[in-house]
């Protein structure tokens, strides 16, 4: 019961919060609100008993990359962009498209309703002196070491790309 | 009846204590640091005010009250407002995990001397102190200056830097201890019969110094450097709203070496917690141990004020980046291999 | 503690590949500029070594780390593949990136990535595999499209691709959190086996399934998910738009047979359906767009979105031929297509220029053999008897025609006819137009002759003697469908 009202406090946050990210013509107050997102998520995973997941969360999104992206926004001259239209000319186009598509999505759960069930959720992690934070390790080294590893690459190329993309021009360029 | 006294009474009132002593303890910070310094500098420090200036804290405190609040007409009125109450927030419900002592007896009640104990807790105050830094860059940025802007981007720029060296310095004290819970560090500490100064060295010393960054202290207070940068991300702030950003530097420290002692220190354990021949520390109760130990970095951080100058801006990204970072990783590397022999 | 068998030999050519990858990384900063193109080299020898690690890969059959990733002849016949564009595309690049000022040796290394990340979408048993290994093939070409990088084009197509591209994994990664919630796990074979037990036709299940299907589609760009493919195509650097329009799609296409087959043929009446006209408006839009085009990366982006259209038509067959006829067809296509887009490169000059189709004008009164080659290229991507690309068409539509579907079958056929027009033009145009230039600044360095060799023994061979080739999509067909 308590799981269920604080699922619906920190989604409506969480929602809100989201769609105020892209409506602001400010890109610092899209920043904060992006925050209040990232930190209700982290909210969902604490009432689900994802407490590794909720600090995980916090740490890397909030204090890594939400810092970083409003690092990068000081760099840029915000004053421009509130001034810039926000939506280009095809937003009503757009707005009726995405009405259609939420309708139809709408539609088929709605039709389907009987058949809607959800699986069994998945079995219960032991909760011991360390918590689940000792599972979460355990799946990453047991069950899932190759996409842990490949992982690894995936990262790799982030960063090559983006030092590929942010290095000095050479002189042939 | 039982449970409203475990999870309702008890911590509210322990916050409670939190919250009223936390501001007392940073104005007493204040003058000490005020105090030693003078010393250090062969002079007297603040006089005037009470017997040997012990009145200052209180004075300070009713003249940034009294002030005038003032917002700079350019400023973006929103943000400038909500970043200091977002770096003060984070700076004080840290300490919801920090182990004070070991339980005691009340009454006949077993209290425990911290309002409670996250099996997360090491990554609790890392992620939480983490959302600090959003507030001193939307300071900077909201006040529509420049100095602020540029104290806001190097303390930007810091804090992510120096992060990442803190968190590895800490894992090596995690393998150590199996456990995120700072009560099961301080514990683990106490079964190993070492306070893991002794076992994870490297770390300590990678840890402190991280600590003093994260904070923005001296020797690495760019982001408030006074003598080139005004005040840094606060010099439009005034009055009350800068007494808060102030208030969150000093629980910040406390925080650092509040977390130094617990997780290298022994927390509230006496020093050589197994060895039978001085058993006799033990009658200093745990919590003033703790106390003594965090005195201890709080006077380290002053030491560090009064006698180092400030890095240059690229020496301190040098040194995060290409030696603490390192170093910290192969700390944790070593720790693994010694940790994988000894333990088989 | 249970900790997994860790079999290096069932990815050692992805553990090749990422190996060379880095050493050419940490080389870079020790080899001077106008060495650069050993480095080159050494990408080479990764695919090489690459490829020889398939003969023990081979050996490993079945399932491994956990059920998560799968050896058989399907995936190796992916892993072949994947390689041989890698190594195409490299050998096509080194004297491009040379011309153009950008030899950044970064090129190779993220190229090899990218083709790691193909290696794991085709072989993984597993959703989240697949995601991971999507993200490093998408995130490697968005790098490379934008790799020009004081070019507006190019950042232009890089951009687009960025943005299109993660909406659609966020498209796809939707419908992997649906379908954990449904079925509890992203196994495909757990997937199927819980669809097989309970009630296959959920809602959920479907809904979660067309989500995957629309991310994918992005990928693969076809209709109506085809929009970003020309700009894209046309921004990026030459050979990484060939790249592009042959690595992305057959690892895409690899993946969503993997996925559809294993994971959802309790479904398969529903999703076939899908396929018939997904690949009835691909080839329709592809062809008929195609003929207008006056630049011939543009001509030759909607000719890529019209050639998956053909495959999407095996798609929808199903069949044992159907998925046999898919993995012909992305070879054979893929052969062909980088030969194309090689002598684009060699043709187009400096800063990418010359483009444009009547650039060709008069090619062959100057330079007979290069048009010959083009001509070839263009006629096996037309499907003229006796090429790569006529064998191709002929095993999907003969697979379409088995499995029923002899409307869309009727279909591919009058749209091929339609793609004659606009793959003549440019022989027509190479042929019997008078020159308006020299091209005696057009140079064939040994890289690209090498690729030409390769591309276009594979277009004659796999044209004239496809039976070794069939056998082997046959085999992986099999395996796939199990």
């Amino acid at each position: 019961m308590l799981e269920l009202a604080l699922f619906y406090i920190f989604g409506t946050i969480a929602v809100v919060s989201a769609i105020l990210v892209i409506t602001q013509h400010n890109v610092v107050h899209s920043a904060i609100f992006l925050a209040g997102t990232l930190l209700s998520v982290a909210g969902i995973f604490l009432a689900l008993n994802a407490e590794f997941l909720a600090g995980v969360q916090v740490i890397v999104y909030v204090g890594g990359i939400l810092v970083l992206f409003v690092f990068v926004i000081m760099l840029i001259a915000v004053e421009r962009s509130t001034f810039e239209r926000q939506f280009n000319r095809q937003w009503k186009i757009a707005l009726i498209t995405s009405a259609i598509l939420i309708g139809e999505l709408v539609y088929v759960v709605y039709q389907g309703r009987d058949t809607f069930v959800l699986a069994e959720p998945a079995v219960p992690l032991v909760q011991g002196a360390a918590g689940n934070s000792q599972q979460v390790g355990m799946g990453l080294y047991t069950t899932y070491l190759l996409p842990f590893e490949i992982a690894s690459i995936l990262l790799l190329v982030a960063i090559v790309g983006a030092v590929v993309l942010a290095k000095k021009k050479t002189q042939t360029e | 009846m039982e449970f409203a006294i475990n999870y309702v009474i008890l911590p509210l009132v322990k916050i409670g204590i939190i919250l009223a002593v936390l501001p007392l303890l940073v104005a007493a910070i204040t003058l000490a640091e005020r105090k030693v310094i003078a010393f250090m500098q062969v002079r007297l420090g603040p006089m005037r005010v009470g017997p040997w200036g012990l009145l200052q804290p209180i004075a300070d405190p009713i003249k940034l009250l009294l002030k005038e609040d003032i917002i700079p007409a350019r400023a973006d009125k929103w943000v400038f407002v909500a970043a200091p109450i977002i770096t003060l927030i984070p700076a004080f419900i840290v300490f919801a995990v920090i182990p004070f002592g070991p339980t005691i007896n009340v009454l006949g009640t077993p209290v425990t001397l911290y309002v409670t104990d996250l099996n997360i807790g090491v990554l609790y105050v890392l992620s939480i102190s983490s959302i600090g830094v959003l507030g001193i860059i939307l300071a900077g940025w909201a006040s529509n200056s420049k100095y602020p802007l540029l104290g806001a981007l190097r303390s930007a720029a810091q804090m992510v830097s120096y992060e990442v060296a803190l968190g590895f310095s800490i894992m090596g004290v995690l393998m150590l201890s199996e456990t995120l819970s700072l009560v099961g560090i301080v514990e683990a500490q106490r079964s190993s019969g070492l306070w893991y100064v002794f076992l994870q060295p490297v770390a300590f010393v990678l840890f402190f110094i991280c600590g003093v960054a994260e904070t923005n202290r001296a020797p690495f207070d760019l982001p408030e450097a006074e003598s080139e940068l005004v005040a840094g991300f606060h010099t439009e702030y005034s009055g009350f709203r800068f007494s808060l950003f102030f208030l969150a530097e000093y629980a910040n420290m406390i925080t650092v070496s509040a977390m130094a002692v617990t997780l290298f220190l022994g927390g509230w354990l006496r020093p050589f917690p197994n060895v039978e021949a001085l058993a006799f520390l033990d009658l200093i109760p745990g919590i003033l141990w703790f106390a003594i130990k965090v005195v201890v970095f709080l006077y380290f951080y002053m030491w560090f004020r009064a006698s180092w100058p400030r890095y240059r801006y690229d020496q301190l990204m040098k040194v995060g980046w290409q030696f603490l970072l390192p170093l910290a990783i192969a700390n944790v590397i070593v720790t693994a291999i010694l940790a994988l022999i000894f333990r088989g | 503690m249970n900790i997994p068998v860790v079999n290096l030999g069932a990815i050692l050519p992805a553990i090749m590949l990422s190996l060379f990858g880095i050493a050419i990384m940490v080389a870079e900063p020790f080899v001077s500029d106008a060495k650069k193109s050993w480095l080159g080299w050494l990408a080479i020898a990764g695919t090489i070594a690459a490829m020889l690690a398939l003969a023990p890969m081979s050996r490993q059959a079945g399932q491994w780390y956990t059920n998560l990733w799968i050896v058989d002849s399907y995936s190796i016949f992916f892993h072949f593949l994947f390689i041989l564009i890698a190594a195409i595309t490299i050998l096509t690049s080194m004297n491009f990136l040379q011309r153009e000022g950008i030899h950044h040796t970064e090129y190779y290394a993220l190229l090899l990535f990218a083709t790691v990340g193909m290696m794991m979408m085709a072989g993984s048993n597993e959703l989240i595999m697949v995601f991971l290994g999507l993200e490093i093939l998408s995130i490697a070409t968005y790098v490379l499209a934008g790799f020009r990088r004081t070019d507006l084009k190019s950042n232009e197509s890089a951009m687009k691709y960025f943005l299109l591209g993660s909406f659609s994994s966020a498209f796809f990664l939707y419908g992997v959190a649906l379908i954990f919630g449904a079925t509890g796990s992203t196994n495909l074979i757990v997937i199927a086996d819980s669809l097989r037990s309970g009630d296959p036709q959920t809602s959920l299940v479907s809904l979660a399934a067309a989500l995957m299907l629309i991310g994918l589609c992005f990928k693969v760009a076809v209709a109506p998910f085809h929009v970003w493919a020309p700009d894209v195509y046309e921004g990026a650097p030459t050979p990484v738009t060939g790249f592009m329009s042959v690595g992305p799609k057959a690892a895409g296409f690899a993946v969503l047979l993997r996925i559809f087959m294993t994971a959802f043929p309790t479904l398969e009446d529903r999703w076939t359906s899908v396929f018939w006209i997904v690949a009835a408006l691909t080839m329709l839009i592809g062809n008929v767009i195609a003929l207008v085009q006056p630049n011939i990366k543009r001509m030759l982006a909607y000719s890529s979105i019209a050639h998956a259209g053909y495959i999407a038509v095996a798609v929808a067959a199903g069949s044992e031929h159907g998925v046999s006829a898919v993995l012909f067809y992305t070879l054979a296509y893929s052969v062909t297509n980088l030969g194309a887009f090689a002598v684009v490169t060699m043709l187009s000059r400096s800063e990418d220029k010359l483009v444009n189709l009547n650039d060709y004008a008069g090619l062959a009164s100057k330079r007979p053999g290069l048009a010959a080659v083009l001509s070839l290229f263009m006629l096996s991507l037309a499907g003229v008897p006796g090429t790569a690309g006529f064998a191709g068409k002929f095993f999907i539509f003969k697979a379409a025609v088995q499995s029923g579907l002899i409307w869309l079958a009727v279909i591919g056929v009058i749209t091929t006819v339609v793609s004659f027009y606009y793959y003549l033009y440019v022989i027509v145009q190479m042929y019997m137009r008078d020159p308006n230039e020299e091209f005696a600044d057009v140079r064939t360095t040994g890289p690209l002759k090498l690729a030409l060799a390769i591309t276009i023994a594979g277009t004659l061979y796999l044209g004239i003697l496809p039976t070794r080739f069939l056998d082997w999509t046959v085999s992986a067909a099999v395996n796939a469908l199990r």
